[in-house]
């Protein structure tokens, strides 16, 4: 083993040691702060509370997490569909683009929680509804990642393309997508914790008139009981499905890229 | 060396005004003949690139026209850009493939072709390799392996050579001249360096900016191989001298 490889496993050992190091300060700090100022747990559980309760709740969490889960992969599923699908549309024609980037703009940049109760409304389904504002947050992030890449193809190579009569559909298929390949997979990893935020959020608006059962919900329910501690064993779960949902992505990224773009290559200086 | 011939292309009083209103290109009269090694020499903004793009098809003349002598099409003109432009997410073999999977010659087809293009240019064994694996010279040799792939009859390549360190550069022009001697294609090579138009070329254009414009015309007499030697003789130094005081003579007729 040279010294660079040791230098690169320290890297790696300290890239797990530290973080884990602070959450045990973290969590033991809190237990402290709880224990010492003996706050009743339906003001603040600590954290061994925190994790009893997420033993003994799992019968509740489980099937909402999976709720929650299957609603977040099929609003990127429909994210993924649509931004990509508009963004192909779009790198055909300005015309195009022009007239309708605008809207996914405003789309965009209006707040969910001021939209969803419209949507609660118009929509019957309450599951359809919240799938409706997980994909208004997801898709963005796809579409307009993806439409940079598309028209980032280096412009030599188009005209190579075009030296050879190239169709638009071959230069979309070997030109423009690979291009857009890392952007699509940034726009991805952004979007799969958008498309679980905007689940959240969206039952949270349906809140318990709707027939909801993803975690949000329970959430809302434990809060209205008081059952703190199930309302913290709930947020870990989210946060856990968030860094989940990342690490996934960016493993996928990393697989996809690893041949050949800058972001995913081994450095050795 | 292969005699250069009856006239393969055309150009009449070619012109280029873009729509900022630069002139790029003004009555341009140049014949490209068969089989020879063409070298368009000139400083910046003197309209070379410009002219070899026209020759290429990308993009229209404003004035004048372009003729070709044969019947030609997608596959008999190679390019080679100043940079190696190639595909990073595809290998060796596929960066060459691509102009015959343009032209909708299957994988299988083409791998023969693909393979014998590679061995040409000393390729063959990084056919799977990924271009970032490569240096400088061998991402330019793909890059010439591609412009060759579809046995193309006029080669044009826009300063390829430019980005690269000397040694290299020295070793590419003897590859690309035995290349093109064994070859029966045509090659324009936009340059602007006076010494590397001269080893390289049977024939050198020098062209003058604002607007471009030809404004001299050299033979380079010296038969082919030349080889390392003829970097240092007599005749070379000659040549050198004269198309320096040509080019020379280009840039006085305005400030530099």
């Amino acid at each position: 083993m040279n010294a660079a490889e040791r230098s690169q496993r320290r890297d790696y050992a300290l890239r797990i040691a530290l973080p884990a190091v602070i959450a045990v300060l973290v969590l033991v700090g809190w237990d402290l702060v709880v224990r010492l100022n003996q706050i009743p747990p339906y003001t603040l559980p600590g954290p061994l509370l925190v994790a009893e309760t997420f033993l003994a709740d799992w019968g509740t969490l489980w099937p909402a997490w999976l709720v929650t889960l299957r609603l977040t992969f099929l609003a990127l599923l429909v994210a993924v569909i649509g931004g990509v699908g508009l963004a192909v549309l779009f790198a055909q024609s300005k015309w195009i683009e022009f007239s309708f980037f605008p809207y996914a703009v405003i789309l965009q940049v209006t707040p969910l929680i001021a939209i969803a109760p419209l949507i609660l409304i118009y929509v019957d389904s309450t599951h359809v509804a919240v799938l409706i504002c997980a994909w208004i947050v997801a898709f963005f992030p796809i579409l307009s990642n993806t439409l940079l890449g598309l028209n980032s193809a280096d412009h030599n190579l188009v005209n190579l393309f075009q030296l050879y009569g190239a169709t638009r559909w071959q230069i979309l298929r070997y030109l423009r997508i690979p291009s857009a390949m890392p952007y699509f997979l940034g726009g991805l990893r952004i979007a799969g914790g958008l498309a679980l935020i905007g689940a959240v959020v969206a039952e949270y608006v349906a809140g318990t008139a709707g027939q909801g059962s993803g975690l949000a919900y329970r959430i809302l329910e434990a809060g209205y009981r008081l059952r703190t501690p199930r309302v913290f064993a709930a947020l870990a779960m989210l946060s856990l499905t968030g860094i989940l949902i990342f690490a996934l992505f960016s493993a996928i990224s990393h697989l996809a890229l690893r041949r050949w773009h800058e972001s995913a290559m081994k450095r050795e200086n | 060396m292969q005699q250069s011939g009856r006239p393969l292309v055309r150009l009449h009083g070619v012109g280029k005004r873009f729509g900022n209103g630069v002139v790029a290109l003004q009555g341009l009269d140049l014949d490209i003949r068969e089989h020879e090694f063409l070298s368009l020499l000139g400083p910046s903004g003197c309209g070379k690139s410009t002219a070899l793009r026209l020759i290429a098809g990308l993009g229209e003349a404003t004035s004048g026209a372009i003729d070709w002598a044969v019947e030609h099409g997608n596959r008999d003109i190679g390019f080679v850009f100043q940079e190696p432009t190639l595909m990073p997410w595809a290998t060796v073999f596929d960066n060459v493939y691509l102009p015959l999977r343009l032209q909708g010659v299957a994988r299988g087809a083409a791998a023969a072709d693909v393979d014998a293009t590679l061995a040409m240019v000393g390729l063959s064994q990084f056919r799977d390799a990924y271009p970032r694996e490569l240096s400088g010279g061998m991402k330019m040799r793909v890059s010439i392996a591609r412009a060759l792939v579809t046995r193309p009859k006029l080669l044009l390549m826009d300063e390829p050579f430019a980005a690269l360190d000397e040694i290299t550069r020295f070793k590419l022009n003897n590859d690309l001249v035995e290349l093109w001697r064994t070859q029966s294609w045509t090659v324009v090579f936009v340059t602007h360096s006076v010494y590397e138009s001269v080893y390289l070329s049977s024939r050198i254009v020098v062209m003058a900016p604002r607007p471009g414009r030809i404004v001299a015309e050299h033979d380079v007499v010296t038969p082919y191989p030349r080889g390392d030697a003829f970097r240092t003789s007599e005749p070379y130094n000659a040549h050198c001298r004269d198309v320096s005081k040509s080019l020379a003579a280009a840039m006085q007729e305005e400030p530099a």
